[in-house]
């Protein structure tokens, strides 16, 4: 409990590659995040872990400094991501409106429609301060900022009565599929990652770092649970290969299909909160916490840039943005996928290197915070 | 799971190499063979021409089926559709009937179905919808139950039915979320064991090969025709396919 899991910042930094590389939808280098490999996808892995760090730091605030206190933290959190997602709809708008104003084709006359919204910007640009009007992968964030808000009182219960907590959450998540509800999106429909759903994944990950994931050891030692986890992943991944290979499809029987799709990422389907489940069984299983591994200097790249999960996320997101504006630009082809993934991702490590370096010589100039940079190594970074 | 991506990635590369042996069609519209094959039968679109000899075909679509213009309709894909079936069923009567309004969503579209059909008596409708769902953010499952309610409405009045998702528009991909309503036609048209015209992935396969740049800005129409032509084509190869109407043999039955 007082040491840092390793193993969070590490798949967590990974998650955050895979998020960057989903987010180039022409990208070759696409065929590698494990979307591709079963129901679940980098966004699971992505919450979970941030509602297991979040309860790690957050909830010895508030073990030893109180409610009030660390309730202002995780507030204060909740606005850096704010001011964080505005930030990169700023970035967005100035690529929407080079858009509109360079690219024209007859034969895009319907989808071009997308850039109306440039015609309102008082609307669009209240709406999107409204959290209500968010960009294509830029949902992410929002679902975050809303985790946050309701975190505090969720908290406080989970240190109380951690099952019970446990069992709320489990249950807002059942009425969501039972009366099918969620926040309003403009100019239609509603959000795309449902909170009141995946609020049940980052609680869940909080009741981990508060005594679960102990409560669960003898569980997730099992081999029972071990065989059954990875008879789901194939079975997850021989499912996945027939929307990749049409011809496949015929060996899905028909009551299968009935009642597996549509798998609602909105609302977090149980076949993909199951699929994580199963991912994070065996990761946990292969990979024990004292695993020499986690040390070696092949994986500080990924750890590093899981430790600062918020600044490396944003700037996945505008790299994405970049780096898909780039393979427009030169009509790319596969080649310039790869260079540029592989670009994006040293750009994110070089970063995460950059903080990291100011962390120390801020540490260094005042010695009082140091202690406080320890937990803004693991709760800044919630 | 490099292991597996480079599997998948063999797999996708037998995959093509088998698909390299594309339908005929007009030079530079070759479409992989997997997305115009299908094991669902046309079986009305096959009555129709060999106790007919007599094919009507209705299109239900919003403003990606009809190019900006006064001759948008001509050079369009159901136009050309028209051209690529009477060309390749020669002594038989096709006609295609297009109803296109521009910023129709699924719903509108789904609404207008029965009305078509009582008008038309088509053996086959192609219903083009997604893009203006996507447009407005349409909620995935209203998506779903409108396209479902059409295409019942299609099956009652014993048509046959193609769905036809969105094109690929790399430059808007960023802003334009069709990812999640190509989903849903996908798997509506796998319950409902109807056809889909993966418009999508065909279009994208041509980006991948070089066949167009859909990245271009261009204000000309040559290439907006051409990509309606090889459509039409590709649409017509998927009919024939799945109505076994085999070119070769029509021609000797003439």
């Amino acid at each position: 409990m007082s040491e840092r899991d390793l193993r969070l910042d590490l798949f967590r930094g990974l998650a955050l590659w895979l998020i960057f590389l989903d987010h180039i939808p022409q990208n070759i280098v696409n065929w590698f995040t494990i979307r591709n490999y079963g129901f679940s996808d980098a966004t699971e892995i992505f919450i979970f872990i941030s509602g297991y760090t979040g309860a790690f730091v957050y909830g010895r605030a508030m073990r030893e400094r109180g409610f009030v206190l660390s309730s202002a933290r995780i507030l204060r959190r909740a606005w850096q991501i704010y001011v964080a997602h505005i930030f990169l709809f700023t970035i967005f708008m100035a690529e929407i409106a080079y858009v509109a104003a360079t690219f024209d084709n007859p034969l895009y006359a319907e989808e071009m429609k997308i850039l109306d919204f440039l015609k309102q910007p008082d609307i669009t640009i209240f709406q999107a301060l409204l959290l209500k009007f968010k960009p294509v992968n830029m949902d992410v964030l929002p679902l975050y900022i809303v985790l946050l808000l309701l975190f505090p009182p969720m908290l406080y219960l989970l240190l109380w009565r951690p099952n019970l907590a446990l069992a709320g959450s489990a249950l807002l998540y059942a009425l969501v599929w039972k009366l099918d509800f969620n926040l309003p999106a403009y100019p239609n429909g509603v959000w795309f990652f449902n909170p009141f759903a995946w609020q049940l994944l980052f609680v869940f990950g909080a009741w981990c770092a508060l005594g679960g994931a102990q409560r669960l050891r003898d569980v997730l030692r099992s081999r029972v649970v071990l065989s059954v986890a990875i008879a789901y992943l194939v079975f997850a991944f021989a499912i996945t290969l027939t929307w990749h290979f049409e011809s496949l499809d015929r060996f899905v029987p028909t009551w299968l299909a009935d009642w597996m799709y549509p798998i609602d990422k909105t609302n977090l389907d149980v076949l993909r909160f199951a699929h994580f489940l199963a991912l994070a069984a065996v990761a946990i299983y292969f990979l024990p916490s004292d695993w020499p591994g986690l040390k070696s200097p092949i994986l500080q790249p990924a750890i590093s840039c899981g430790q600062y999960s918020l600044e490396i996320f944003c700037l996945g997101v505008f790299l994405a943005f970049a780096g898909q504006f780039i393979i427009a630009e030169s009509s790319g082809g596969p080649l310039l996928q790869a260079a540029i993934s592989v670009l994006g991702i040293l750009i994110m490590i070089a970063t995460a290197k950059l903080i990291s370096w100011y962390k120390t010589i801020e540490g260094r100039t005042a010695p009082s915070r140091v202690k406080q940079r320890d937990a803004d190594l693991a709760g800044g970074e919630a | 799971m490099t292991f597996i991506a480079s599997l998948l990635m063999t797999i996708a590369l037998i995959n093509g190499a088998a698909a390299a042996e594309s339908t005929p069609a007009t030079p530079g519209c070759d479409v992989p063979e997997s997305f115009i094959s299908t094991e669902i039968d046309l079986a009305r679109v096959t009555n129709a021409i060999k106790e007919r000899r007599r094919l009507e075909i209705s299109v239900i679509g919003s403003g990606s089926s009809v190019l900006p213009g006064p001759d948008g309709v001509r050079f369009a894909y159901p136009a050309r559709l028209e051209a690529a079936l009477r060309e390749r069923l020669p002594g038989n009567e096709i006609k295609v009937t297009a109803h296109v309004q521009l910023r129709q969503t699924t719903a509108e579209m789904a609404a207008g179905v029965p009305a078509i059909l009582t008008e038309d008596k088509p053996a086959l409708v192609i219903w083009q919808a997604g893009t203006v769902d996507a447009l407005r953010g349409i909620e995935a499952d209203d998506f779903r139950i409108s396209l479902e309610t059409g295409i019942d409405a299609i099956a009652a009045a014993d048509a046959d039915a193609i769905v036809m998702n969105m094109q690929y528009s790399p430059r808007t991909v960023s802003m334009l979320g069709v990812e999640a309503y190509a989903e849903v036609m996908h798997w509506v048209a796998q319950q409902r064991g109807i056809v889909l015209f993966d418009r999508l992935a065909i279009m994208r396969s041509w980006t991948d090969s070089g066949t167009f740049d859909l990245y271009a800005a261009t204000k000309d129409y040559a290439m907006a025709r051409r990509v309606h032509e090889c459509i039409g084509q590709a649409l017509a190869s998927q009919i024939i396919n799945a109505a076994h109407l085999d070119a070769g043999k029509m021609q000797t039955t003439r």
